[in-house]
Order: structure tokens, then C-alpha cells, then sequence
């Protein structure tokens, strides 16, 4: 599951892989035309828009096929870098750069591009953004309080438009969509002859459809982890299979090491008996990699346990979509356990040779496993080494 | 041999986001450029003044941030990478050439001007903002970041505010 970086890319040949991506980039910038100051500009002055068509169609190809990465599981966005926002010195910085912009006549990808292919101007550029980088660091103390106001975090846009980000996506698509044919008239009307849209009309009227109706595919793919989260809480559970309290007990005292239990905290349940080969586990914790990784083991018994059954179903539930195999539940949960193994009261009549098979196996079973457990208790002193997973540091 | 014309920008645009999303993929980061620049210029001051390096909180912060070299950065051999796609575009194209490009009404000598004060703008604006139109804006736009879109619409914005106040540099 991706990103690759830095489970199975590491940080050094990560570097090189920057090389190539940037070598796409800058070709395909070049190639789009992005290297002249003239075309760049043309997007302020109605002559030319290829560079609204270009970023604009880049935006919505990448940000659609997030969305599908992510659906399917292919993507973890909580890894991804998401740039944070500052309010204000977006805004202020962004201003800043659109006068830039307009005097300069590129941005700073493009004017590498163009430096590339021996635009004086591009290398005057450079030499200038170098200039505002020098002084923005010389005046920090002056605008520090500016440059870190307002922050936000890492929050997203249809999170701060309150709508769902299949709905999102859809919109930003139907906008690019419009957009083009906009600009298609306006590019008519200010330089004279029509674009490559206007002459091949039919052609173009196909294509926009296709990108509506991939944009509409947006709410065929809601966020993966909502999707999976709302089926533990409504699929049928009958299919999931229960291991009994007597089996747990005996794998326990067997010290069978093919067993991985699982206990689930839920809001309505938090159960604090913690047995040997337990792992404490939330719904949500299910997806984090090293989760999926432990119950992937291969043979490995893999019990839910919670304090009643149906918070412990739920999450075996999800450990099944999430194509996790021998997913057992603890048939009437840790209650259960408690009562018949760990408190077991003798029945008051008869001796034990008279007594079934299971409570005789339930007596021995409630002098052995406790022990177990303070042990295991005892075991756990310190906090355990969790490895740290963080977001991605990126940026400019 | 004639200058070849530039890709179909509907192509090109689908190709440049295929390329976002497959670094965002390896990577869990986008694409960038201004982050280069400051490591250039943050190098720069290592070298020409490291006291003052290490003094200004400016570069404090980056060390912190940043502790190896400060051109030992991704976005750093992205940019390399940026150069020699360029070049290589440039190259099969025909359109390499060393030139000053200018409107034909504008002088050369504003040109330069423009270009040096438009650059000095662009890069104090993208430490602002935290990136420029591919860290921030175009990146920011696939990862559906509020700040990134901001962003987006105030460069795009703003350069529409003051587009006619210099329209006489390029029409």
C-alpha cells in the first residue's frame, strides 16, 4: 500500500527517484509550452490559456485518482502530505505571488523549464526569486507572526465546505469542464481564430462528457475507511465463526502460539482484562499497517474479544473485509470468560469425578490461567515500542 | 529545421497529473519548485555567511527542520530532474536557443526588470505561502487542501487583479 516512502523506498533512492520524477515534469511542462513567458502570461489576457487547461486538467486527474487509490486501498491518505493551511499568509503569500506573476511573466517550475532551454529572462528570474527568498529570510522576525496565524492544520477543502469529498470532486471536475469551454470562447474572441476545441468539436464534447462522467465516479467511491466502517456496523454477522470460552482457555494454557487475540475497545466497551497474546485494538486501529501486517500472519488464530460479543463481532466483521483470514469471536465475551473460567464456582453437589468433562476442565483451567495472566501483566512493564508512522514531510 | 509546435494541452494536462499522482503514490508528497530555491539560497548564506547561518531564526528553523545539507533535499534533485526534462523536451523539439524573449513593444532592459522584480515577488510569496504554483497550488489542489486551494485562487486571483496595471509590459 502506498505511499511507497519509506517502508519500501528508503529515504537515499528515494532522492534518485526525484530525479526521474522531475525529469517527467519538466519535459512535459516544456513540451505543454510552459517554457515562454508570453504563453504563460496569455492566461491574464484572455490570448491564451494553456495554462489553465493544462494545471487545471493536472489537478483534477491527480485528485481523482487519489480518490480511486484511496477506495480501493491502494493509497493511505493519513500518510499522504496535505499541505497545511495558514489563512492568512495563504492568502497575502498567494497575492504576493499573482503580482509576481504578472511582472515576471513565470512561476518557479516554469521558469527552471525555461532557464532550461535558454530564456535569459527565466535565468533573470531565478536570480530574483532567489532575491525574495534572501529577504523574506532576513525580515522573518517581521512577518513571523503573519506566516504562522491563523493555522488550521492539515485540514481538507471539502472538510471546510462541510460537504462529502465525492461531492467535491464532482464539483471541481464539472467546474474544469466549464471552464474550458469558457476559455475556448474567450481565447475566439481576443486573439481571432478558434482553438483546437472549437474545430474538433464533436471530439472535444465526448471528452468533456467522459471527465462529467468520471467525476460522477467520485460517488461511486466514498472514503474507504467510512465505507468499511459502516459495513462492520450493518453486515449480517452470522457468517463469522465463534471460538467458546473453553477453547480460548485451553489454547491459553497450551501456550498455542498460532493465537492472537484482539481486544476491542468501543465506545460502549472497554473491557480492562487484558490476557496473555492480547492486543488492545479500536475499529479504527484495524487499518493502521502494522494491524494489517499482524493479521496477515499466516495460521495465525485470530480471536476478537470484547467485553460483550457485539462490539467483538463488529471488528471481526471488518478484520473479514479487510480480507483478513481465521477471524474468530469470543462466544459471550470476556463476561463470559470471567464466569465460567477465570471466577468458575464449583456446583454444590457432587464431587468433582461426578461432574461433566467441561466443568472439571473449567476447575483446572481456573487454577491455571490466572497465574498466566499476572504474569503476562507483569511482563508488560514499560510503555511498549510502537513504531512511529508520520505524514510525509513535504512542500515547498 | 522549424520550431515544432507545443503538445495538446488537454494531453499534456492529463500526463502532468498522472506524473503528480504517481509521486504522491511512491513518494506521499506532490510535486515543487520554490522549496529548491530556498535550499539554494539558504546553501548560499551557509556558505557566504554560516554565523550569520546560524544566528537568524530564519535558518535556525531550517536546520531544525532540514538537519542534513540544505541541498540534500528532494525537491532539490527534482528540480535537476526538472532541468534535464526540460532540456531533453527542448532538445527534441528544436527549441533551444539562448534568447531574452520579450514582447516586441517592450524593451529589453524592462524585461530584465521584470523578470528580476517579478522573481524576487514570486519567491518571497511562495515562503509565504508556503509553496508556489506546484507545491501549493497544483499539489495542493489533488490533495484537496484547503490552504493549497487558497492559495491556488489568490495567485490566480490576484495576478487577474493586476493584470491590467501592467498590461503594457506584455500587450
Amino acid at each position: 500500500m502506498g505511499p511507497l516512502v519509506p517502508d519500501i523506498i528508503g529515504y537515499e533512492l528515494n532522492l534518485v527517484i526525484a530525479i526521474f520524477i522531475g525529469m517527467a515534469f519538466g519535459f512535459i511542462l516544456e513540451q505543454a509550452g510552459f517554457s515562454s513567458s508570453r504563453k504563460l502570461v496569455g492566461l491574464f489576457y484572455g490570448y491564451d490559456f494553456t495554462v489553465l487547461r493544462v494545471f487545471f486538467i493536472a489537478g483534477v486527474t491527480a485528485m481523482l485518482g487519489i480518490i480511486a487509490l484511496n477506495h480501493f486501498g491502494l493509497l493511505d491518505m493519513s500518510l499522504v502530505y496535505i499541505n497545511p493551511t495558514f489563512l492568512w499568509s495563504a492568502i497575502v503569500g498567494g497575492v504576493i505571488m499573482g503580482l509576481g506573476f504578472v511582472i515576471g511573466g513565470f512561476c518557479p517550475g516554469t521558469s527552471v523549464c525555461a532557464a532550461a532551454i535558454g530564456k535569459i529572462d527565466a535565468f533573470l528570474f531565478i536570480a530574483g526569486s532567489m532575491l525574495g527568498v534572501w529577504l523574506f529570510a532576513e525580515g522573518y522576525p517581521l512577518w513571523e507572526a503573519l506566516y504562522k496565524s491563523a493555522n488550521w492544520g492539515y485540514v481538507q477543502m471539502f472538510t471546510t465546505l462541510g460537504i462529502s469529498s465525492s461531492l467535491f470532486a464532482f464539483l471541481l471536475t464539472a467546474m474544469a469542464v466549464s471552464a474550458f469551454w469558457a476559455v475556448s470562447l474567450i481565447e475566439k474572441k481576443v486573439s481571432g481564430h478558434p482553438g483546437v476545441e472549437l474545430r474538433h468539436k464533436r471530439f472535444y464534447i465526448i471528452c468533456s462528457l467522459a471527465a462529467l462522467a468520471l467525476g460522477l465516479a467520485a460517488f461511486r467511491m466514498p472514503d474507504r475507511k467510512q465505507m468499511m466502517l459502516h459495513y462492520a456496523e450493518t453486515a449480517d454477522h452470522t457468517n463469522v465463526a465463534l471460538m467458546s470460552v473453553d477453547e480460548l482457555a485451553f489454547r491459553l494454557i497450551d501456550q498455542d502460539d498460532r493465537l492472537q487475540i484482539f481486544n476491542v475497545i468501543s465506545d460502549e466497551d472497554a473491557d480492562s482484562l487484558i490476557l496473555p497474546r492480547s492486543t488492545m485494538v479500536t475499529l479504527e486501529s484495524l487499518f493502521d499497517r502494522d494491524m494489517e501486517q499482524k493479521l496477515a500472519l499466516s495460521k495465525s488464530l485470530n480471536v476478537f474479544v470484547a467485553g460483550d460479543e457485539a462490539p467483538a463481532l463488529r471488528a471481526a466483521i471488518l478484520a473479514q473485509r479487510l480480507g483478513h483470514e481465521n477471524i474468530y469471536v469470543l462466544q459471550g465475551g470476556l463476561d463470559q470468560f470471567r464466569r465460567n473460567i477465570l471466577h468458575f464456582m464449583p456446583p454444590t453437589t457432587g464431587t468433582p469425578y461426578e461432574w461433566p468433562d467441561a466443568l472439571r476442565f473449567r476447575q483446572q483451567a481456573s487454577m491455571m490461567l490466572p497465574p498466566l495472566v499476572a504474569e503476562y501483566k507483569r511482563s508488560l512493564t514499560g510503555v511498549p515500542v510502537k513504531k512511529e508512522r508520520k505524514r510525509v514531510l513535504g512542500g515547498c | 529545421m522549424a520550431e515544432n509546435k507545443y503538445m495538446n494541452s488537454y494531453l499534456a494536462g492529463v500526463l502532468l497529473g498522472l506524473t503528480l499522482l504517481i509521486t504522491l503514490y511512491i513518494t506521499g508528497r506532490g510535486l515543487g519548485a520554490s522549496g529548491a530555491f530556498k535550499s539554494a539560497a539558504v546553501a548560499a548564506v551557509h556558505t557566504i555567511a554560516p554565523d550569520h547561518a546560524a544566528e537568524a531564526s530564519f535558518y535556525r528553523e531550517y536546520t531544525t527542520d532540514h538537519p542534513d545539507h540544505p541541498l540534500k533535499n528532494w525537491l532539490v534533485f527534482e528540480v535537476i530532474g526538472v532541468i534535464m526534462g526540460a532540456f531533453i523536451s527542448g532538445l527534441i523539439s528544436n527549441r533551444l536557443i539562448l534568447t531574452m524573449e520579450h514582447p516586441p513593444k517592450t524593451k529589453i532592459k524592462v524585461r530584465a526588470a521584470g523578470a528580476i522584480i517579478g522573481g524576487a515577488l514570486f519567491g518571497f510569496g511562495a515562503q509565504l505561502g508556503r509553496g508556489c504554483t506546484s507545491g501549493a497550488a497544483l499539489t495542493g489542489m489533488a490533495v484537496m487542501s484547503t490552504g493549497g486551494i487558497i492559495t491556488m485562487l489568490a495567485i490566480f486571483g490576484g495576478a487577474y487583479a493586476f493584470a491590467y496595471f501592467f498590461r503594457k509590459l506584455w500587450i
